[in-house]
């Protein structure tokens, strides 16, 4: 699948801004934090504001973004539907937790309850995500059961990061925190980890024989293309990359996005001051280049079951 | 409303394609894109129609594949368009409802109106069949070309999709697959007329019929072997005797 | 309407009755040389649609992609849109504009001069001309015999063997009886002229499944993938297999001996005198009747008669009784015996062959016994009385349902007019040519074998300022026509019908602007074309054609080839190589002919012609080059086109010449509605009101023939008498197809020395060899020049279904398909060349190189690469962008093809059919090398800029936005046309 820039920010954004937000309330529900204002003004702004820009995004590369209201209107069926519906329902409770956090200063009670509905909608957002995809039976690779649970752990791993990192800047210790945070982002990968091996493992969905019906004859390869350049589809779908390149990619989004966060995390929870604030930083931004490269991987490798018609053997 | 009709009609239209007479000249493909750049889903927009890359919208393509290896392989022309599915993933996956499946005849199609060009449809056909104009910012796709099925302005026998009209091989008919008895649906179940990729579960409307091996009962096929060429045939009235004997009959 | 309201409505509401157009025309395709029947809507004076008009009895409704894609080449970006005198140096691309008055002005100056001085300086080539009798007649009328279309470089090899050998041919001219066939064989065939049609009959004879198709091709693709058997034989070598396929038919006795005796000339007898002058020849008696041995009376008799019983083997002695002896003496054996002497030898065995056929023996051997199976066990029998020529009745029609098609893959071949007649041979063996389920002619043909006339251009037929008595092409039968002067050298400029190529039929405009710039056999003055792209894709050794168009004389810094006027409605690559350029009108803005008289489009089974009427106004200052050509006439005073008075004779153009012209009395372009009430067809006297008549038919004319006028035309009374009566053929007499050809013999003799026109000492080996009155196969000369261990790979082109020669390019719709070609190749051999599927390669042959990128196939003969013709362009041409993948990915075989062989005693003779001059595009060798260097390809080099009046193209095309509602959003975010 053709990689677009647009959606992997609005993947990785918007799900960083749910996870936090989602940690928000823990913190607050476990009286992990207090509502300060300050700390509070800076974390609901980055995190609604990587939610909204995200969301922007998405509608960047709509051909009507005039017309984006209508994409509220189908949730019974689609669940592109049903994530616009639930990110618009979240600001809601989010930002009435926001307002009693900065205007009331409290986060108790039934401000809690509605921070835990804001983290419930969050969390039902980011799996409508993980369920755009993986209910797409075109992309066999995507229709596998560890993909939402993949886009809730990004969410709540680079959240969890994120948050650590704002606390920590606003001089907290980020102790069992950094713990926390670790273990997240080490499940999640793990999942990776279990993700691509199903795909490199996984026996072919669909063929070129089953999607021509002419397997019975024989081998099935294309002989001609319907078009001597790129059409639509071989542009949207046809993203191919090589494998030797997505194994350094593997390698790299792994190193970055799971081997230095969760050192520098580990680090950081024995650690205080200035020098946990350096490592959650650095886990930040190893998390940052993990995710946004682990997200390109996600679309370049997904290979379409339309480029069955174009060449491909088997998806 | 983006679910799928809850009381489909038993109509079912579509297409059925003869892999066997398709001699892949492209002609469904552009008699489409001419029929349909001016009709309903006007215009089939081209990019960069006279430089490098020309990328246009064209709802059918005619594709060609070898199945099998060396000489004894075939070589198979393919056209594919959408294939109106009944369980259409591109209908129930559209956010907005533009994509729908049409309860009287099943015909699937794209509401330029209220489309605003996700473009997730396209990514939920399993076949590549949805063609996005990036002038107009929607997903368009074969109508079946519903501004001439029952176009009261066109004659009577030119109420069939115009790839359908032009074939000139007649690789392709049009009709009610949901008739059991209706010409197309005979035409399936005596040449066993199949599904593509079954496995992704869209039940498609449209059906394929696979290339017929040589029919070895066909009496053309039937030939006994000729003499063997030996000294004796070679003789002189071996060989030559018979312009004799034919003479003298 | 109560229709609207349906459950659908919600989700949205559609008109299932939209307005399609606000008018309907019919006219007649020409997206390609076919000519299909199309109806035109046009909706606010812009063409919404074009489809197949059902009525049309050549495409009944269907319209190929070309076809469809009408639209984009009449609003292309490419057109020229006003006459243009060169600026700068020829190739270079700069024009500037000019009047029609000036232009018409410049040309009849040209052509006066020349045709008052010497009128062979003009050479008149017309390329893929329709409107030939149009051009050939103006040629005869200005007095140059330096005229001929297409046919040359195209399949004259296809038309000549043909006509020869039965009177008609594949072609476009004949076409298999598709209901009633039951083995159908195709050899070398792509496309075709009868593209449509063949489609149509393929389609029919699969779904009936009584039938089975099988593909003689090197390539496994478009209709070769639906054949029920392909057989992947090695280029060139078709004759040989066809022979064994006779060789085992003969040894089987699987002939239709009475079929032979009673429609051909099998049984006359041939004499057999060697080293006389009459060896070979047919003995004729005292009224130049062929003689036969009757067996019933045991005498030598005219073997026209029916009521013989002629022997078909045997030797008879000749002695000066005999009638017509002449007194050679010698002996005489028929025809048929030396059909047996030949065929029946071993090196004709399906063994003997398998190697260089690369075709299996026991495969041979099957499909021989199939034709022989479905030849004889499966006879075909209509119930429909007819008349045969000498007066015989029989109650039934009987065929032997087998038929056969070729085309180019035969014809562009060194060999390819004996490998044809080796093709007509095995019909005319299993006797089943215009029989029921064999293969058919379509009207005017048959005719003789060979019609008449024979081309004029001898010397005291050209003189200044007068006609020719002739056509400039015809039918030679023997070396005293040929157009050679005393010392046996060419009198025409492209050297047809001299020893270079006697029986050059379509004349060989393939070598034209080579033997200009030589000035051999003579310099001309003027080059005049018209739609042909002669600087590139119809020209062998496009490299070297580019360098003689712009060549000049070192010592006058003149042009080699001083002045080229070119008619094209595009701006081809040849456009920048004319000095004066006449733009024509698109096939959807003027009048034309499909004439009887030219390239019909009848079936078998009636007469046919056809129509275009413009439905669109030229919206540039462009003419219809007939109207121009007609006005040129009646410029320079040519009697045809002039009045008692000298006033222009037709001064309504193209349309009142379509009307008024008689060629002989009665008889005009058009033969439907003639007479003065418009009710005759064929031979009348002209109509005013025809052009009417055509249009409120569609735009065509046919006629069906009765059911006993179908089969059997050579030889069936009603039918050879209506021809007669239509003009077709000059008298109801029978056409016998020439098993055994005089005509070939003839120059055979000549060869010898015998006669007394000779030909020069180093045509004579050549002529022997290939002059054989039976069919045989020879290498293709390629091979004699070229190494086959340092070039061993056949190289070939195929016509995409999809694109028509160059200018399917320009077409914004097309090119979508074919934007460029790779080279296409056996994937086994690519292996063993160390090669995978996407590789960059160098191709080269022994005249040039090229790159390309290579696509691996099964369905591919070992020994053969192949790829889409004409798809690579020169930069700039076409008005496409400079980096057009035309140009930057896409190549030109022809690059590598030569127009000349390696010089043989000094002298270099065309790459050539020997016999007819047929330009040999499939002989080609070369190797196929790995390259990853991205240097320029030779089509890339130069770019050409948009010519004045050419506008700049458009970066995207909404075509078909205009004919929305007004208020649509779409609408109004853009339809101009293109
Ligand atoms: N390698 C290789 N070369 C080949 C062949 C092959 O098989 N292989 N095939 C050969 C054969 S059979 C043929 S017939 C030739 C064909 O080759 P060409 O005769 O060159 O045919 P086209 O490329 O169609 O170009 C004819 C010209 O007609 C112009 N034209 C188109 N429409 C009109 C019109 O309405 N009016 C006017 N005045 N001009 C118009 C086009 O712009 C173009 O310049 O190619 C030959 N060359
Ligand atoms: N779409 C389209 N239609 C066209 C044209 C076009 O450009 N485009 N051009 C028109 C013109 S001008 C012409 S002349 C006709 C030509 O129509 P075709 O005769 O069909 O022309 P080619 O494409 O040259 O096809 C030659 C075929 O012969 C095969 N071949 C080559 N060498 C051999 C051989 O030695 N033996 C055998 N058995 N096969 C061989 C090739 O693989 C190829 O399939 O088409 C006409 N129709
Ligand atoms: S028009 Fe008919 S024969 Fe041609 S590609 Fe389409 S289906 Fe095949
Ligand atoms: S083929 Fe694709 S676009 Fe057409 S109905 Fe089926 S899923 Fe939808
Ligand atoms: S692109 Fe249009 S039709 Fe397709 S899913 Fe999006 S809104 Fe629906
Ligand atoms: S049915 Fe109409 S829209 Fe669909 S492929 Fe055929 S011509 Fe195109
Ligand atoms: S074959 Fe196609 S392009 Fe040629 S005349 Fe027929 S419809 Fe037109
Ligand atoms: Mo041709």
């Amino acid at each position: 699948m053709h990689p677009a820039y647009s959606v992997i920010f609005f993947t990785t954004a918007s799900s960083t801004g749910y996870g936090a937000l989602i940690w928000l309330v823990i913190l607050a529900g476990t009286g992990a934090t207090t509502p300060t204002f300050a700390f509070g003004a800076v974390t609901f702004v980055i995190a609604l504001g990587l939610i909204t820009a995200g969301l922007l995004s998405s509608t960047f590369h709509l051909g009507h973004p005039e017309r984006a209201w209508r994409a509220l209107s189908q949730w019974r069926s689609s669940w592109l539907s049903r994530e616009g519906v639930a990110a618009v329902v979240t600001y809601v409770p989010a930002l009435v937790f926001a307002a009693g956090w900065l205007l009331l200063g409290t986060v108790e009670g039934i401000w809690l309850w509605v921070g835990i509905l804001a983290a419930i909608l969050s969390a039902a957002t980011v799996a409508c995500t993980g369920m755009i995809y993986a209910s797409l039976r075109a992309i066999p690779r995507w229709s596998n059961p560890l993909v939402v649970p993949l886009y809730l752990g990004f969410s709540l791993s680079s959240g969890a990061i994120l948050m650590v990192t704002l606390a920590a800047i606003f001089g907290m210790t980020p102790g069992i925190w950094a713990w926390i945070a670790a273990a997240a982002t080490a499940l999640t990968w793990a999942m990776k980890k279990a993700y691509w091996r199903h795909i490199d493992t996984a026996a072919p969905t669909a063929t070129a024989e089953s999607a021509t019906g002419l397997g019975e004859i024989g081998k099935v390869r294309l002989l001609e293309s319907p078009n001597s350049s790129a059409n639509y589809i071989m542009r949207e779908m046809g993203y191919g990359i090589a494998r030797k390149h997505a194994a350094r990619l593997r390698t790299i989004s792994m190193v970055t996005g799971a081997l230095v966060p969760i050192v520098a995390l580990v680090l950081a929870g024995f650690l205080g001051g200035m020098p946990a604030l350096a490592a959650v930083v650095l886990a930040l931004l190893g998390t940052a280049i993990g995710v946004l490269v682990e997200r390109w991987l996600f679309f370049a490798e997904a290979q379409h079951s339309a480029m069955l018609y174009y060449g491909a053997s088997d998806v | 409303m983006t679910s799928l009709p809850a009381n489909p009609g038993t109509k079912k239209l579509g297409l059925v394609i003869d892999l066997d007479i398709c001699v892949g000249c492209h002609a469904c493909a552009v008699n489409c894109k001419e029929w349909n750049t001016g009709g309903h889903s006007a215009p089939l927009t081209d990019e960069n129609p006279y430089g490098a890359d020309p990328l246009g919208v064209w709802f059918n393509r005619v594709h060609t594949f070898e199945a099998g290896d060396g000489a004894d392989g075939r070589t198979v022309h393919f056209p594919r368009s959408c294939l109106h599915c009944e369980q259409p993933a591109c209908v129930t996956v559209c956010p907005t409802g533009a994509s729908y499946k049409r309860e009287t005849d099943g015909i699937v199609l794209v509401n330029a109106e209220t489309c605003i060009g996700c473009k997730l449809c396209s990514w939920a056909c399993p076949y590549g069949a949805r063609e996005y104009d990036h002038a107009d910012g929607v997903m368009k796709k074969c109508t079946l070309c519903i501004d001439r099925i029952e176009n009261q302005n066109l004659p009577e026998e030119d109420r069939v999709p115009a790839c359908v009209s032009t074939c000139p091989a007649s690789a392709r008919h049009f009709g009610d697959l949901g008739d059991p008895d209706s010409a197309v649906s005979r035409l399936v179940e005596e040449r066993d007329g199949y599904d593509l990729m079954p496995e992704m579960d869209m039940a498609p409307v449209n059906k394929y019929l696979p290339p017929r091996a040589p029919a070895r009962e066909n009496p053309a096929m039937q030939a006994p072997a000729l003499a063997p060429e030996t000294p004796e045939t070679e003789a002189e009235d071996g060989f030559l005797g018979w312009v004799d004997r034919m003479l003298s009959r | 309407m109560p229709d609207d309201i349906r459950p659908d409505d919600r989700y949205e509401h559609i008109d299932p009755s939209p307005d399609v157009s606000d008018e309907v025309k019919t006219t007649t395709c020409y997206m390609c040389a076919c000519r299909r029947g199309i109806r035109v809507h046009l909706k606010g004076g812009a063409i919404r649609y074009i489809e197949g008009n059902r009525d049309h009895p050549v495409n009944k409704g269907v319209l190929c992609a070309k076809g469809s894609a009408g639209i984009m080449q009449h609003y292309s970006p490419a057109r020229l849109s006003q006459p243009l005198r060169r600026v700068g140096p020829r190739g270079s691309g700069e024009f500037e504009a000019i009047s029609w008055d000036e232009a018409l002005q410049t040309a009849e100056d040209w052509l006066g001069s020349v045709r008052r001085t010497d009128p062979r300086k003009l050479a008149f080539f017309t390329g893929r001309d329709q409107s030939q009798s149009l051009t050939g007649f103006w040629a005869s009328q200005f007095g140059t015999p330096n005229h001929a279309a297409h046919g040359g470089f195209c399949s004259v090899n296809m038309a000549a063997a043909g006509i020869y050998s039965i009177g008609g041919s594949f072609w476009e001219f004949g076409e298999p009886d598709w209901e009633n066939t039951r083995y159908f064989m195709m050899f070398g065939v792509a496309e075709d002229h009868d593209s449509n049609p063949i489609k149509t009959g393929l389609g029919k004879l699969k779904t009936q499944g009584q039938a089975k198709f099988v593909s003689v091709n090197p390539v496994r693709t478009g209709y070769s993938a639906i054949a029920d058997e392909w057989v992947g034989i090695r280029p060139g070598t078709d004759g040989l297999f066809v022979m064994a396929l006779i060789h085992e038919l003969l040894r089987n006795g699987k002939v239709d001996l009475e079929y032979l005796a009673r429609y051909t000339n099998a049984h006359w007898l041939v004499r057999k005198a060697p080293g006389t002058a009459e060896d070979g020849l047919f003995v004729r008696d005292a009224n130049g009747n062929p003689i036969a041995y009757d067996r019933n009376t045991d005498q030598l008799v005219d073997a026209t008669q029916t009521d013989i019983a002629p022997a078909m083997r045997g030797s008879f002695p000749l002695h000066q009784a005999t009638p017509g002896d002449g007194g050679a003496g010698g002996e005489a054996v028929p025809a048929f015996q030396l059909v047996l002497d030949r065929y029946l030898d071993g090196r004709y065995s399906p063994d003997a062959v398998a190697g260089e056929t690369g075709i299996d023996a026991d495969n041979i051997r099957r499909i021989a016994a199939e034709l022989a199976h479905a030849a004889f066990e499966q006879e075909i029998s209509l119930d429909v009385a007819w008349t045969d020529w000498a007066g015989n009745k029989h109650d039934k029609i009987v065929g032997r349902p087998v038929s056969m098609h070729a085309m180019r893959g035969i014809s562009a071949h060194s060999n390819g007019f004996q490998t044809c007649r080796a093709i007509h041979l095995l019909q005319m063996l299993l006797g089943s040519i215009d029989c029921p389920g064999g293969f058919r002619y379509k009207p005017p043909f048959p005719r003789p074998a060979p019609p008449g006339p024979k081309p004029a251009g001898k010397p005291d037929q050209v003189s200044p300022g007068s006609p020719m008595v002739g056509p400039p092409l015809g039918f030679v039968t023997g070396p005293e026509d040929l157009l050679i002067d005393s010392a046996g050298q060419a009198l025409r400029i492209d050297k047809a019908y001299s020893w270079d190529a006697p029986m050059a039929a379509h004349g060989m405009m393939h070598t034209v602007i080579r033997n200009a710039w030589a000035g051999d056999p003579y310099p001309i003055d003027v080059l005049f074309m018209f739609m042909a792209n002669m600087s590139w894709n119809s020209s062998m050794n496009t490299s070297e054609t580019i360098e003689m168009l712009t060549d000049t004389d070192p010592e006058t810094g003149e042009y080699k080839i001083p002045k080229i006027i070119y008619a094209d409605a595009f701006q081809s690559e040849m456009v920048a190589y004319a000095d004066l350029i006449l733009p024509d009108t698109t096939y959807l803005e003027r009048w034309d002919c499909v004439s009887l008289l030219d390239r019909p489009i009848c079936s078998a089974d009636g007469p046919a012609d056809a129509i275009r009427q413009p439905v669109v106004a030229p919206d540039r200052d462009v003419r219809p080059f007939q109207d121009v050509l007609i006005d040129l006439g009646a410029r320079l005073g040519l009697p045809a086109f002039v009045s008692e008075t000298g006033d222009p004779r037709y001064r309504g153009g193209y349309p009142d010449y379509l009307v008024h012209h008689e060629r002989t009395p009665g008889v005009g372009p058009l033969a439907g509605w003639r007479g003065a009430d418009g009710e005759t067809h064929g031979v009348g006297q002209p109509n005013d009101d025809q052009l009417s008549r055509y249009i409120e038919n569609g735009c065509f004319w046919s006629d069906e023939f009765a059911p006993d006028e179908r089969y059997y035309k050579h030889a069936n009374r009603a039918y050879l008498e209506r021809a007669a009566k239509m003009g077709w053929i000059a008298s109801p007499d029978p056409i016998v197809h020439q098993l055994y050809s005089e005509p070939l013999q003839k120059f055979k003799l000549a060869g010898q020395g015998f006669g007394a026109v000779v030909p020069p000492a180093r045509y004579r080996d050549r002529i022997v060899e290939a002059f054989d009155p039976l069919p045989l196969w020879y290498q293709p000369f390629e091979d004699d020049h070229t190494d086959a261990q340092a070039y061993p790979i056949r190289a070939l082109t195929q016509r995409p279904m999809a694109m028509y020669h160059s200018w399917g390019s320009q077409n914004a719709w097309l090119r979508q398909i074919h934007g460029w070609n790779p080279l296409y190749m056996n994937r086994k051999t690519a292996e063993d060349h160390g090669l995978v599927d996407g590789d960059r390669v160098l191709v080269e042959s022994p005249y040039g190189s090229i790159r390309a990128q290579i696509a691996l196939m099964e369905g591919c003969n070992a020994d053969t690469v192949w790829t889409w013709n004409a798809i690579g362009k020169k930069r700039g041409a076409w008005n496409l962008s400079d980096d057009a993948p035309e140009s930057t990915k896409g190549f030109l075989l022809n690059h590598l093809i030569t127009d000349l062989l390696p010089p043989k005693d000094g002298y270099r003779f065309t790459n050539t059919d020997p016999i007819t001059g047929q330009a040999a595009w499939f002989d080609l060798r070369v190797r196929v090398i790995k390259d990853d260097s991205r240097a320029a390809d030779i089509d890339a080099e130069a770019t050409t800029p948009r010519a004045p009046g050419v506008s700049k193209a458009p970066a995207r095309s909404r075509y078909g936005a205009q004919f929305l509602p007004k208020s649509s959003w779409r609408r109004k975010r853009g339809g101009s046309p293109s």
